[in-house]
């Protein structure tokens, strides 16, 4: 007995010590998004063998999360597939007195995923076809908002079955937020937002969850992120953008999409960039943010926090694509690196 | 005790008197320590309480009653209705006992009465294994096994034999109420055996010895003899396992279809409240929404609390009408 407590003694003491050389390090902590999730955690591991001083945590808890999180202080810095909006921006305001900000970092695309068997070509969705499945209104595989499409594909008159996903997500934003540009009945009827009350369809939880169910499920469709779709091997469609060409998903077009609405990006960097115009862009993508509060009253912090942005915006952008995400175009980041200087 | 060790002269009796008050003062220690853990546990409800209720004003003050009523779930237009949910949990939970509970005390009546000791014990390591498998693990036999096995066979079969019923019509799509109940089922026999195994076990031998001398057969003197005895424990073992089907939430968001409906068609997709809880609470930024979700918590901790209610009730009903009162 004795020589247990002993041994926790020891133990306690040298846990203590490790506790006390990683407070040696700066440490940061931040949460939110789960899409970005890979590249962020690439990102903080590669910062900190440049920077041994410094130590960023990310807990991938949610975009809804990440919010909550940074508006409450009980972290450093937030992250979100979705931009604040007004009300949220206001709440934050109001409880610190200052400011905060968004910095795109990376972009993502979601993608219509589909199992109908006998397919084995991509399909072509129009605007039209994915909001009326999505509403419930085009039931059949052999729809003519479909087929006429798909000329020469031997489309099955079997029952659509949609599959979204049932966990508030940054995906479900991107998607709605598409839908809602592109069909008026979606906007007054259901509306974007990272949960909506879906008009049809089963609700699979994560990408991972709807990859399922699409890949167990006959004749289903569904929408994942651009990645998940291309590592679980499930086909995905091209989508007519609004230069009336059907496009597929990649990194290309991604920033295509993104190049569009470059020059016109607002100084705040909330911007939705689906259904972009652009002969090539892909209509279905997003930024993804981190939100950093103006004021740190912690220098050393601040300071920490504005040199990652700085690696992030350069060298950090040389991982992106790697991990599938599309690099941010030359002038959101020039535009980026202007707005460091708010953060003091 | 200073006065015994300045005085070694002293008489025992004072010796022993001290000892006798120290010992009762450590009895006064345990006491306040065991007294401050029962309470503590108590104390853990009662805030669990009041942080529901506190967190939840905003959706109580906007929805009142209206909330139990409404089917309507839309975060966007900020309407929230608990009734799909709640509808779902209970649909899910019923069909789970239906299918768990004959299962289960069947396999427990086996394992306690007909079954070699052995044999008994040694399939009695592997049900208490069976309960300590992570919900999750559940989930994925879920969808990976239930779920094309329920598309593809089970629910085509249903539908072409007993169809004409509402309860089996509808889309096959594999998930939805039937799976989740099934899932759950196999989740709570493990507890319904344990416990109803370890009653039926702890039945005096002498009852048994008495039925089998009036001239019962084994098969009477357990069904009418120590299986009503046991009858207090064996509604335990099913309330148990009425608790754990209520609150799971991992394997049911897996397996239930996560679509906020009610139907008569237990192949509809479905949802529970706690399923609903765990897939929305990370991204709810309204606080509306936020206080709506919490209020869900705060029902599905009535329902809890209700139907553990009725369950004291019926065990006090059942064992006033005669049986035993076995350990429970």
């Amino acid at each position: 007995m004795k020589r247990i407590v002993g041994a926790s003694v020891v133990t306690l003491a040298f846990s203590m010590m490790a506790a006390v050389l990683v407070h040696a390090t700066l440490s940061i902590n931040g949460a939110g998004a789960t899409f970005p999730y890979p590249v962020y955690s690439k990102w903080f591991d590669e910062y900190q063998k440049k920077n041994s001083q410094v130590q960023i945590n990310y807990q991938s808890i949610g975009s809804g999360g990440g919010i909550k999180q940074v508006t409450e202080g009980t972290v450093d810095f937030g992250a979100s597939d979705g931009p604040m909006n007004d009300e949220q921006l206001k709440a934050f305001q109001d409880k610190h007195g200052f400011g905060i900000l968004h910095f795109p970092t990376v972009m993502g695309a979601v993608v219509p995923t589909y199992n109908v068997p006998g397919v084995t070509s991509a399909l072509n969705f129009t605007p039209d076809a994915l909001a009326g499945i999505f509403l419930g209104r085009i039931t059949k595989w052999n729809d003519p908002a479909i087929a006429g499409a798909n000329e020469g594909v031997n489309l099955p008159a079997t029952e659509i079955v949609v599959v979204h996903r049932s966990d508030g997500s940054g995906t479900t934003y991107c998607w709605t937020d598409y839908l809602s540009k592109v069909s008026d009945e979606w906007k007054t009827k259901v509306g974007k937002g990272t949960s909506v009350n879906w008009p049809v369809g089963l609700g699979g939880k994560g990408n991972e969850g709807v990859t399922g169910q699409i890949k167990n499920a006959p004749n289903s469709i569904g929408y994942v992120e651009l990645i998940y779709s291309v590592s679980n091997n499930i086909p995905y469609g091209n989508v007519k953008n609004s230069s009336r060409s059907f496009i597929k998903a990649d990194l290309a077009s991604v920033s295509a999409a993104a190049a569009a609405v470059a020059k016109t990006m607002p100084d705040d960097f909330r911007v939705s960039i689906t259904n972009p115009p652009g002969k090539s862009a892909y209509p279905i993508a997003t930024f993804t943010w981190l939100l950093i509060p103006e004021k740190f009253s912690d220098a050393a912090k601040r300071d920490a926090i504005k040199g990652f942005l700085d690696w992030m915006l350069v060298d950090g952008q040389n991982y992106a694509e790697q991990l599938s995400y599309a690099k941010l175009p030359q002038e959101v980041i020039a535009k980026e690196k202007n707005a460091l200087e708010k953060i003091h | 005790m200073a006065a015994t060790t300045t005085v070694p002269s002293a008489s025992p009796i004072a010796g022993s008197r001290s000892f006798l008050r120290r010992l009762r003062e450590g009895d006064e220690i345990a006491r306040l320590i065991t007294f401050l853990f029962a309470v503590s546990t108590v104390l853990v409800t009662v805030l669990l309480i009041i942080e529901l209720w506190q967190d939840s004003a905003l959706a109580r003050h906007k929805f009142g009653l209206q909330f139990f009523f409404t089917r309507v779930w839309d975060p966007i237009a900020e309407q929230f209705g608990a009734l799909p949910f709640i509808y779902g949990t209970l649909v899910t939970a019923t069909v789970s006992l239906v299918i768990a509970v004959p299962l289960g005390i069947g396999a427990a009546i086996f394992l306690a009465e007909l079954a070699p000791a052995r044999l008994s014990d040694s399939l009695e390591f592997f049900i208490d294994l069976l309960a300590a498998v992570p919900s999750v693990i559940y989930g994925l036999l879920g969808v990976f096994i239930v779920v094309p096995l329920m598309r593809d066979y089970v629910q085509p079969g249903l539908k072409n034999t007993l169809g004409f019923l509402p309860l089996f019509s509808g889309t096959a799509y594999g998930v939805g109420f039937l799976t989740a109940g099934i899932v759950l089922a196999i989740m709570v026999i493990p507890y319904i055996i344990s416990v109803s195994r370890e009653v039926l076990m702890s039945v005096p031998r002498d009852q048994r010895e008495a039925a089998l001398s009036l001239g019962a057969t084994r098969w009477e003197s357990t069904w009418k003899v120590v299986v009503p005895f046991a009858r207090t424990g064996i509604t335990g073992s099913i309330f148990l396992a009425l608790a754990r089907a209520l609150g799971e939430t991992m394997a049911v968001t897996m397996v239930i279809g996560n679509t906020p409906t009610i139907s008569a068609s237990l192949f509809s997709p479905g949802y529970s409240i706690a399923a609903v809880i765990a897939n929305e609470f990370t991204e709810a930024t309204g606080n509306l929404y936020l206080s709506a979700l919490i209020e869900l918590g705060l029902v599905l901790f009535l329902l809890t609390f209700l139907l553990n209610g009725v369950a004291r009730l019926l065990i006090v009903v059942t064992s006033q009408r005669g049986g035993g009162t076995a350990n429970a």
